[in-house]
């Protein structure tokens, strides 16, 4: 079933895709003042989005685990960090990208590249945490109790780096803005190339945690055998 | 309050032994030391410059060198089992985690001190006139470092891995903290006005002090129970 869902959401996905990449290449005009490079917004910011919203479901994920202890909260949580951190690595990339053409660097102190950063490192570190711990149960919890340290630090991290230095252009999505800054016909592409990649994400998640499940049954087999 | 009391308790044992060692106190400060020293072959250490930067030098001295300090906290409970007897006895998993930050949090404030002596020496800068302020931004980060370091040292406690994993874990987490402790620091020690600005990287490091703590709290015994 889990195998056969994350099939049709691929494919949903890769339609969508192929739709927004026609839409972003052979429709949109170039952007005023940047020219050709803006279309990298199409990815570079859902990305962030889609890794934001994943570490906050990887939250809830393990408040769950540590509530009732089930094991495929943690196997989801896991998941869902692994594939959020791909998805800020793109992030990161996509927009340092952007700012060598734009601003002439590869790399600016801005609070919001900043935070990106922090972000894929404390995650980085969870995901080291995991692989350092070979007891399923002590890794579960452990890393469910980081993941928590990790996504409240991540708040207090994104307000105070952006106190600290702001360099990054504005919002200018609708939701943010209240509408203007951004052409319709953009951001309409710009949600639909959201929704595609918050479904590549939801499919590899469904991959990824089935390979976590048959891990962890494999792992327990191998104890099996050795205990007799 | 009966945490707070059995927290005493712990922190008072880690002091004692560290008095009779001295291990981590040594260890720290002589690191601390020989960062100041290298840090003066990076720049002009007589250039006004080092006075508007001070902060920075001197937070990343104190979290460097409490690195040594919060590692030993648990880890010198493992020999002959203690760390179970800690957690058979009595004393509840969260007053065992504020215990163990407390004892890092006396230790590192000393080893503090002594490096801002020294910084203030080999360095030529005047970092007394604000004497308050400078007490209170030191209490508060040390606090924040000794709480995050007593959570990530239990957590890690058991790993084969635990020198290497502790470092990585714990400094993305101290970012926010960092910068407030540095940036108020940095005003401090040039003397310029303290302003608003200022007043909001010191709620910004209370409130880090505040949310660890309950948070480490809260997930203690998750931490600590096997």
């Amino acid at each position: 079933m889990r195998e056969r869902l994350s099939i049709v959401l691929a494919a949903v996905a890769a339609l969508l895709l192929a739709n927004n990449l026609h839409a972003m290449f052979l429709s949109l005009p170039d952007e005023a003042m940047q020219g050709a490079i803006y279309r990298i917004l199409f990815f570079h910011a859902p990305a962030a989005m889609v890794g934001m919203i994943g570490y906050f479901v990887a939250l809830t994920l393990s408040i769950m685990y540590l509530s009732f202890g089930d094991f495929k909260y943690d196997s989801l949580a896991a998941s869902v960090i692994e594939v959020s951190l791909a998805f800020s690595l793109v992030n990161i990339v996509t927009g340092s990208i952007w700012a060598r053409i734009i601003w002439g660097i590869w790399w600016t102190w801005d609070y919001r590249l900043t935070s990106a950063l922090v972000c894929v490192l404390i995650f980085s570190g969870y995901l080291m945490l995991r692989r350092a711990i070979d007891e399923p149960t002590q890794r579960a919890r452990l890393s469910s109790a980081l993941c928590i340290f990790g996504c409240v630090d991540v708040v207090i991290v994104w307000k105070s780096i952006e106190w600290f230095r702001n360099q990054h252009p504005g919002p200018v999505l609708d939701f943010r803005t209240g509408g203007g800054r951004m052409d319709p016909a953009m951001s309409h592409v710009f949600y639909m190339n959201f929704l595609a990649l918050l479904l590549v994400a939801t499919a590899l998640v469904l991959i990824r945690t089935r390979q976590e499940s048959t891990a962890r049954e494999i792992d327990s087999l191998r104890r099996l055998a050795h205990a007799a | 309050m009966k945490v707070l009391r059995q927290a005493f308790s712990v922190a008072h044992k880690d002091l004692s032994i560290e008095l009779r060692t001295k291990e981590s106190l040594n260890a720290a400060g002589a690191f601390a030391i020989a960062i100041l020293l290298l840090l003066s072959f990076v720049f002009d250490p007589f250039s006004d410059v080092v006075r508007e930067m001070s902060g920075g030098l001197l937070w990343l001295v104190f979290a460097f060198s409490g690195a040594l300090i919060f590692n030993r906290g648990f880890s010198r409970e493992l020999p002959n089992e203690c760390l179970d007897a800690l957690l058979a006895s009595p004393l509840s998993p969260a007053s065992l985690l504020i215990g163990k930050a407390g004892g890092i949090f006396v230790t590192l404030l000393p080893v503090e001190l002594v490096s801002l002596f020294v910084f203030g020496i080999f360095y030529n800068v005047r970092w007394w006139l604000h004497p308050t302020e400078l007490a209170g931004v030191f209490v508060l980060a040390t606090w924040g470092i000794s709480i995050v370091g007593a959570v990530f040292g239990a957590l890690t406690v058991n790993l084969r891995l635990r020198e290497l994993m502790l470092p990585v874990i714990i400094y993305p987490l101290l970012i926010p903290l960092l910068i407030g402790a540095i940036e108020v620091t940095n005003s401090l020690i040039a003397n310029h006005p303290i302003t608003d600005y200022e007043w909001l990287w010191a709620r910004v490091l209370l409130v880090f002090d505040v949310v660890m703590t309950a948070l480490a709290a809260a997930l203690a015994e998750t931490i600590l129970v096997n």
